[in-house]
């Protein structure tokens, strides 16, 4: 089980990452990246 | 075997750290402009702490991405959107269930610089082990439960640990930005000044005490390291050829003795111990292979 339990970590988490994009989640990534966060720089 | 004129495993990694931070942020045009990249893979996350508002960061940072993403669960909820941030939670998932803690000493553009600011000449302390537990403390409670449970009339949280504590923000993107850009500049005010004194604390920080934020306060490391004793990429001593001599712990940036837990959730798998070993006792494996790095070794 302790051999298998990085595989299965990475198909649950790969799967989790795959539905993220597919919900879009990437485009919410996207948006809050494209513009300067005040809150990172302490003008927010 | 390598040659003794081979170049020593510590450069080679110092090298690969620069390349990746450079890699990161190679929009340099930003530096010029005061302004921040805006293309379309700006929305895939580094597997480091690397702001995404720094004006030549290319990528996005994962601790900024997860909040957004819990800052707005609630108002996705409301309205009826999908969205759970489980790009972002996936995304740290699979490398950490394939390499665990191994970016942090690899790749972090912030650890690579904590580990120059450690090499200006001064006293050096040691940290005490408990401070490793406030990282999770960070992580639960200014990545995960502030963005969740403070919203405003809406219902969006905010990006808490962004704004409060992150210095890698005030270094990379709030100097910079606030340098270039004079329309920022009029904006400063008390939240600005509290993130540059935070700085400036974590700066002297770094020139006392190994990687400093990286042991105590980085949610990211605190996610990673997780993932340290499950991970593709393992750890391992050998308890026959380990004599506790203590060379491990003298050269390693975030001062664990390997010896005592290989796949501790601390260690950043910088596999400087490997190197350091003049017994061989340390060693490293990926996909079942096992290294103990004949040359890495050799070239310590």
């Amino acid at each position: 089980m302790k051999r298998k339990l990085p595989w299965i970590m990475l198909v649950l988490f790969g799967g989790l990452m795959a539905a993220g994009l597919l919900l879009g989640e990437y485009k919410v990534v996207l948006e809050k990246a494209v513009m300067v966060c005040l809150d990172c720089i302490g003008i927010g | 075997m390598a040659s003794t004129s081979k170049k020593k495993p510590r450069d080679r990694r110092a090298w690969f750290q620069a390349a990746s931070a450079l890699a990161m942020n190679a929009w340099l045009p930003g530096w010029l402009k005061g302004r921040i990249f805006q293309g379309n893979i700006k929305g895939v996350c580094v597997p480091a702490l690397n702001c995404y508002s720094c004006p030549s960061a290319l990528g996005a940072c994962p601790v900024g991405a997860l909040q957004t993403s819990f800052g707005g669960l609630r108002f996705n909820l409301s309205v009826g959107q999908k969205k759970f941030g489980l790009y972002v939670i996936g995304l740290l998932g699979v490398v950490g269930a394939a390499v665990g803690r191994l970016p942090c000493g690899w790749i972090c553009p912030f650890g690579y610089f904590q580990e120059l600011v450690h090499k200006i000449p001064s006293p050096k302390l040691r940290m005490p082990s408990f401070f490793s537990y406030f990282r999770y403390v960070f992580l639960a409670v200014f990545v995960v439960a502030l963005p969740l449970l403070v919203v405003d009339e809406f219902g969006f949280g905010q990006t808490w640990f962004c704004k409060w504590i992150c210095p890698a923000g005030t270094l990379e993107a709030g100097l910079p930005l606030v340098a270039l850009n004079s329309g920022l500049r009029a904006l400063v005010g008390f939240m600005y000044y509290w993130k540059v004194a935070l700085l400036v604390l974590f700066l002297v920080a770094m020139v006392l005490i190994r990687r400093p934020f990286c042991r105590a306060v980085c949610p990211l490391g605190a996610i990673l390291g997780l993932f340290n004793k499950a991970s593709l990429f393992r750890m391992a001593v050998d308890d026959e050829k380990c004599v506790r001599c203590d060379e491990c712990l003298k050269d390693c940036p975030v001062g664990i003795r390997i010896y005592e837990s290989a796949d501790t959730p601390d260690c950043i798998r910088c596999l400087k111990c490997v190197s350091s070993c003049k017994y061989g006792a340390v060693s490293y494996s990926f996909l079942k292979k096992r290294e103990v790095a004949e040359d890495l070794r050799a070239a310590a």
